[in-house]
């Protein structure tokens, strides 16, 4: 298909784009760059001006501040803004949008005939395209006569038909159900790995959003906090808020001191560490991951040194893994720890903790 | 406490033979089929009685076809036939042409004062037809007229430029006071389509202008289409502005035909067979509108993402304003002022001068006994309309809702019939069915409140199957687990949480139930005229200053009643699609 070409794909640069209603700002000075055919998304919890900017990429709206350029040229600037029918995109809505009154193939077809090209070119293209989302059969049919998900894919088919320079997707998957949503982030995927579509994709979803993309933009109140690819966000977050928004987490507040790093009455040595990631002193916040810390009866003497002396407080079982609450002797701190099933302990038990220091992600303060 | 000492209460065993079977008995349900009862009194006696006279001899009754023979058989009902199709045709058009384009921009642009055209819009909508036709007469006379001799006196030409005795103006000033259903039916449906819907398709490349008319219009296609339905059938059975208009243009309207019949001798079997086309003409557009709507469906097929952002017009806006202004000047600014001219003058041909002015009008409506009990008529006659309707409709409703009875749609069908049935159809069936022995309630008040209470049914039975939907079936049936009869819960219960909008309901019924003609003009007796009958024979002698004195009468209660009605149920409940 002609559609695996990525020579059209387009880049898109956003610079210092801002969105200002009133004195709230729903989008804050964002700037990304988005390769020809990378897939990108935008997490964040709600409010978080995911949504604002892939309206602003979209001409919906129009920046108060900062521009968005499409291949080098200015789409979105606060002093005008290609209306969205001219930026040759498409976008696939959370309510899918797709038109009641029109079937299936009719859907589909709508932004090819609007491109002028011949009625059996289209035909072609939109048998092929139906095929390709797997409703090659439907086309005659009405969407009210279509299953959630086929309507989700009808959707797809008529965003990626006109082979957009540059797909959006707003929170495509919030209205199916949970079987249904996890089948479709493969489809969105296995779709973006047939095309290579450039691909802005919403969502408040973390699963989603790892499954899917090839970089991930974690948002907070209007700010771009980190991105990265799923794993580097999992296993090197860089702020409190992307340590906290992917996956469950502790964190560890300590102090330089020295050839140490002191904890709440306890410490490790600071050498086991990275040096480039640490300051020379002051104050440090680690990230660390339940399943990043072990638990044991006794300290190896190996690694004594990275040993933490803990009492059990409260345990959980999950089936999958054991969920533990454990706290340093004398002190304060609560840190969760995963284990596999069969590592039994009992609450009140006093075990040894051990940190792995390349599992320690040191954020921003 | 032991486990022995809690005993299960030692209740009778619950069948014990007939005894059991009327333990079980629920006294409600002898309401139920007093209610189905009167509903079958009332819906379905008068259409069987028109069928059945239809086909009968005028004395003998005999089975004849005669009447049918004398109604198709003369020329000039055939054409009375075309020319109301004609008629309706033309009127639906000319409505759907002056309400789409108002709905979109009052529903999905930017245009500016809104409100106020919303609220002029209402202001056609409670206008009665007939009144706003003597309005008309007042402006488009063909030598009288205030726009004619305007036109004459600026371009100093010897005649006027547009005729209300004719065919078209006839359509113009009918569609003016249809139009509001359509656009009532089309800025609801417009409210709700999402603009997501719009938004695919911008950026999938189309304009604004594209996407209107491949969109957004289709999208509503079913709204226009039900809105145009309503108006093609009001039109074709409407009575008072032809009678007004086209009787002395000699425009020859079926309606009219109707009302010849009963003028004396009355021959109301040959006006029986004459009104059945209206029936089948009604059940064919049903059928027809089924069968474009097909397999699409128009609702919102997903529930999230339905905000709606408003199509920004620039400069457009103002045109879309300029021509809703205009239509709604036509409807009613126009009118209105003509006929407050005439309300305030001795004799409204004689134009602006202070010798001119007068009160008398309105005194003498005051004064003169008959016309004070005309008003007075109106008045108590809808508001026990309004009683009955809603009564028996929260009833049915109730009985279908909680399935209390088989074939509960049944009971939905005969609710909604008199929707499909004429006013002036069911008028002659009501006269067919009850004027003459044995129930003989020919120049009764109350074969005028049934005929209204029938007539506006529907409009009862879906505001409160809606409202009864909206309720919690557990809050009744909570009332019952402690021990409440349903009746109770029903009195206890239900009508207190439902008192909004049943009275809202009833304001739905009482409104249209003061100016109703086309079923009263059969019904009224000389001793229960109404209002709408009273000005119909104003209009024949001519007097139109009394004539607008009445309208403005009734127009000022409308709009305090109206009034009321917002501020107990909230705004809006009149321009909502029901």
């Amino acid at each position: 298909m002609s559609e695996r070409e990525t020579g059209k794909h387009s880049r898109l640069s956003l610079s210092g784009l801002s969105c200002v209603y009133g004195k709230v700002a729903a989008v804050d000075k964002l700037s990304m760059d988005i390769s020809p055919g990378e897939f990108i998304s935008l997490l964040g919890p709600s409010g978080c001006g995911k949504t604002t900017t892939l309206r602003m990429i979209a001409g919906f709206v129009r920046p108060t501040g900062g521009t968005i350029a499409m291949d080098g040229e200015t789409i979105s600037s606060t002093d005008g803004s290609l209306p969205p029918e001219k930026r040759q995109m498409s976008m696939i809505f959370q309510s899918y949008a797709i038109w009641p009154n029109m079937t299936v193939a009719e859907n589909v077809a709508f932004g090819l005939k609007l491109r002028r090209i011949d009625r059996a070119s289209i035909r072609t293209k939109v048998q092929a395209m139906l095929d390709t989302v797997r409703l090659g059969a439907l086309a005659d049919r009405y969407p009210a006569e279509l299953s959630g998900g086929q309507q989700q894919r009808v959707a797809l088919a008529r965003a990626m038909v006109i082979e957009p320079r540059v797909l959006l997707l707003d929170e495509p998957l919030s209205n199916l159900d949970a079987n249904l949503r996890e089948e479709m982030r493969f489809e969105i995927r296995r779709l973006h790995d047939a095309f290579h579509f450039t691909t802005v994709y919403v969502t408040h979803d973390q699963g989603e959003a790892m499954v899917t993309s090839d970089r991930i933009a974690v948002m907070n109140l209007g700010r771009l906090e980190q991105i990265d690819a799923p794993h580097a966000l999992y296993t090197r977050p860089k702020t409190r808020f992307v340590a906290g928004f992917i996956g469950r987490t502790n964190f560890l507040e300590g102090r330089i001191a020295g050839d140490r790093i002191a904890f709440d009455h306890f410490d490790l040595p600071r050498g086991v560490f990275q040096a480039e990631e640490l300051g020379k002193s002051g104050a440090v916040v680690f990230s660390v991951r339940p399943h990043c810390i072990s638990l044991h009866r006794e300290a190896g003497a190996s690694d004594q040194h990275i040993a933490v002396q803990a009492r059990l407080v409260q345990r959980a079982y999950l089936g999958e893994y054991w969920d533990y609450v454990v706290s340093p002797l004398g002190s304060d701190v609560r840190l969760k720890v995963a284990a596999t099933p069969s590592q039994v302990f009992d609450v009140g038990d006093t075990l040894w903790l051990k940190f792995d220091p390349q599992q320690m992600a040191p954020i921003e303060a | 406490m032991s486990l022995e000492q809690v005993r299960p209460v030692q209740g009778e065993p619950l069948h014990r033979g007939r005894l059991g079977r009327l333990r079980r008995f629920e006294p409600a349900s002898l309401i139920w089929v007093l209610a189905v009862a009167a509903l079958l009194f009332l819906v379905a006696t008068p259409m069987v009685r028109l069928v059945i006279s239809s086909l009968q001899t005028t004395d003998t009754g005999t089975l004849t076809i005669d009447n049918y023979i004398s109604a198709y058989g003369q020329l000039r009902n055939l054409e009375a036939l075309g020319n109301s199709l004609l008629y309706a045709l033309e009127v639906t058009l000319m409505s759907a042409l002056m309400a789409v384009p108002i709905a979109w921009g009052v529903s999905r642009t930017d245009m500016p004062a809104k409100s106020l055209i919303r609220a002029l819009i209402l202001g056609a909508f409670i206008t009665p037809p007939y009144l706003g036709a003597i309005g008309w007469i007042l402006l488009a006379g063909p030598n009288a007229g205030w726009l004619n001799r305007a036109w004459m006196t600026i371009t100093g030409s010897h005649s006027g430029f547009i005729d209300v005795y004719s065919f078209t103006v006839l359509s113009l000033v009918t569609a003016l006071y249809a139009f509001p259903y359509i656009f009532v039916f089309t800025s609801d449906a417009l409210d709700r389509v999402s603009s997501e819907m719009e938004e695919a398709a911008n950026i999938l490349g189309a304009g604004n202008f594209y996407t209107v008319f491949r969109i957004t219009l289709p999208l509503v296609t079913p709204a226009i289409l039900g809105g145009a339905i309503v108006v093609f059938l009001d039109t074709v059975a409407l009575f008072g502005t032809p009678a007004i208009i086209a009787l002395p243009a000699r425009i020859r309207i079926m309606t009219l035909q109707l009302w010849q019949y009963f003028e004396f001798p009355v021959r109301a079997e040959v006006a029986a067979a004459y009104a059945i086309p209206l029936i089948i003409i009604t059940l064919a557009l049903f059928w027809v509108q089924r069968a474009i709507l097909g397999r699409r469906s128009y609702v919102a097929l997903t529930g999230k993402g339905g905000s709606r952002t408003l199509t920004p017009l620039g400069p457009w806006r103002w045109v879309i304003l300029g021509y809703s202004l205009f239509v709604v000047s036509l409807a009613v600014i126009l009118p209105y002022a003509a006929l407050g001219k005439a309300a305030f003058s001795k004799a409204w041909g004689l134009g602006f001068t202070l010798a001119n002015v007068t009160l008398d009008n309105f005194y003498s409506l005051l004064a003169e006994e008959g016309a004070r009990r005309t008003i007075v008529h109106s008045f108590t006659y809808s508001a026990a309309a309004g009683c009955v309707a809603v009564a028996l409709a929260l009833l049915a409703a109730y009985v279908v809702n909680r399935k209390l009875m088989p074939g509960a749609n049944l009971l939905t069908m005969l609710c909604m019939a008199p929707l499909v049935i004429p006013g002036i159809v069911l008028g002659i069936g009501f006269y067919a069915a009850f004027a003459s022995p044995p129930v003989a309630l020919y120049g009764t008040a109350a074969i005028l409140i049934l005929g209204y209470s029938t007539r506006f049914l529907p409009i009862a039975y879906v505001n409160c199957a809606a409202s009864l939907r909206s309720l919690n079936p557990e809050m009744e049936e909570a009332v019952r687990i402690l021990g409440g009869t349903r009746l109770r819960a029903i009195a206890r219960v239900i009508v207190p949480m439902l008192k909004k909008s049943l009275l809202g309901t009833w304001l739905l019924v009482f409104i249209p139930a003061t100016r109703e003609l086309s079923t009263a003009i059969f019904l009224v007796g000389a001793q229960t005229r109404v209002i709408s009958v009273m000005m119909l024979d104003l209009s024949e002698n001519g007097s139109f200053e009394i004539l607008a004195a009445l309208g403005f009468f009734l127009l000022g209660a409308t709009i305090l009643i109206v009034l009321l009605g917002y501020k107990i149920i909230g705004r809006d409940f009149m321009l909502r699609r029901s």
